[in-house]
């Protein structure tokens, strides 16, 4: 159990995704405008992440692993979460009308985020098992939603701030996930 | 330039649409693996190499995929060759390998592929799409290859691994091959490019390119993420037109 509550605070603070391993990065930029969709796309990318770590690592365990086909893992895994993806958009409009109003905007932008195969890839490398790839996909896209909420809300203070030109948009943008970046790195001693 | 000749492809992805500088795409690896120049150079070439013949194999295949499983095909062929430069690497230049690590199947998802793939080969012939890979790629290299340099000289002193500042006069400032500095080193580039962009739009001389991740919108239609994997929006139409029509015979 203790593994398992150290495991997300260094893949959700430690290493977070975006600022120290550069994933996920166009939602993180992109719809970082307001707290509020920020928010809704932190949602949505834990929703997905952990559901997608869990098929991810069973299919490795049950499938490849015992037919020698790991080298097929990033074929299958693109494939895998691209229609996981899709299937959770069905079944929340179906299923869950009021979760998918919220979420439903954000879900098809996730496909292409690179955070989702990157948190697979790196739980095959790691050689985690079930449980634990699920945590770590856990930890790792509460590590997102923290860092795009934050993010979000110095975005919305800077909206009244008077950039040089050619600094407006996305250089100034960068500057804050930089100095956010650095304030992270504060936390590497912790483990 | 004739239009489409490889020459002139060549120039585009290079100079007038260079995916990093003027559209600003695929920013993960960009930043990610830029902390020196060689592995800049290596990651742009693999992404060279993915993007050539990812470019030409769907450019043939464009009349037989159907339009509606079009992305998961274009997937699946980006994802078989990404997974075939990974074995050259780890044949052939481990050391690149392990710098990269976990960036170079996640080719895979960036995207310049998938927005080449859909803008330009899916579209043209198998040669033009080809140089079109090449060029992008390149551009796609030349630039990653520059903010490698740009981080190592700043961050450690040395380029390509060569003492260019030697420690006796120069303290490395390692903060910039650390993550804050990609980041840092990046804000500036494209500051640069929306100062000469400002100026070229002012003047008349070119339209106005946003830039690709800046909204996420724009992103997300270059990297089809806006678009649902199964494109269902075929099947609407059909519905819409097959809704439309029933209407019509009821009020005959």
């Amino acid at each position: 159990m203790k593994e398992l509550i150290l495991l997300i605070i260094s893949a959700a603070i430690v290493n977070n995704v975006v600022l120290s391993q550069f994933l996920g990065l166009c939602p993180f930029l992109g719809v970082s405008k307001k707290v509020e969709t920020a928010g809704g796309m932190g949602a949505a990318v834990i929703f997905v992440i952990t559901i997608a770590s869990l098929v991810t690592s069973l299919i490795y365990k049950f499938i490849l692993a015992p037919l020698d086909l790991t080298y097929l893992q990033t074929i299958v895994f693109i494939l895998v979460i691209a229609a996981l993806v899709q299937f959770v958009e069905m079944f929340l409009k179906k299923s869950m009308p009021a979760l998918y109003e919220s979420l439903g905007v954000y879900l098809p932008l996730i496909t292409t985020n690179c955070a989702v195969l990157g948190v697979a890839l790196n739980s095959v490398q790691y050689g985690y098992n079930i449980l634990q790839s699920v945590v770590y996909g856990l930890g790792i896209s509460i590590g997102f939603t923290i860092a795009i909420v934050i993010l979000a809300g110095i975005r919305e203070k800077m909206e009244y701030n008077d950039i040089p030109e050619s600094w407006q948009g996305m250089p100034i943008v960068m500057v804050t996930a930089g100095l956010m970046s650095i304030a992270f790195f504060g936390f590497s001693g912790i483990i | 330039m004739k239009n489409n000749s490889a020459l002139e492809r060549l120039y585009n992805g290079i100079i007038k649409e260079n995916p990093t500088l003027v559209l600003i795409l695929g920013m993960c690896p960009t930043l990610a693996v830029t902390t020196s120049a060689i592995n800049g150079a290596g990651m742009g070439l693999s992404t060279t190499v993915v993007l050539m013949f990812s470019n030409m194999i769907i450019s043939i295949l464009r009349n037989f995929i159907p339009d509606r499983v079009r992305i998961p095909g274009y997937i699946v062929i980006i994802a078989s060759l990404v997974t075939v430069v990974q074995f050259l690497l780890q044949g052939y230049v481990p050391a690149l390998n392990d710098a990269l690590g976990v960036y170079i199947p996640l080719i895979v998802v960036n995207c310049i592929i998938l927005g080449r793939a859909e803008s330009y080969a899916s579209k043209n012939g198998p040669v033009s799409s080809f140089f079109d890979g090449l060029g992008m790629g390149l551009g796609f290299t030349v630039s990653l290859t520059i903010l490698g340099a740009f981080r190592e000289l700043l961050g450690a002193g040395t380029i390509f691994g060569k003492t260019i500042l030697s420690e006796s006069f120069y303290t490395p400032i390692t903060i910039f091959i650390l993550a804050p500095g990609a980041f840092f080193v990046l804000a500036c580039l494209v500051a640069a490019r929306n100062k000469i962009m400002n100026r070229k739009v002012k003047n008349g001389e070119m339209e106005e390119i946003p830039a690709g991740c800046g909204d996420c919108s724009a992103c997300g239609n270059s990297c089809c993420s806006s678009k649902s994997f199964f494109d269902m929006s075929v099947d609407n139409k059909k519905e819409e037109t097959k809704a439309a029509s029933e209407e019509k015979a009821e009020n005959k």
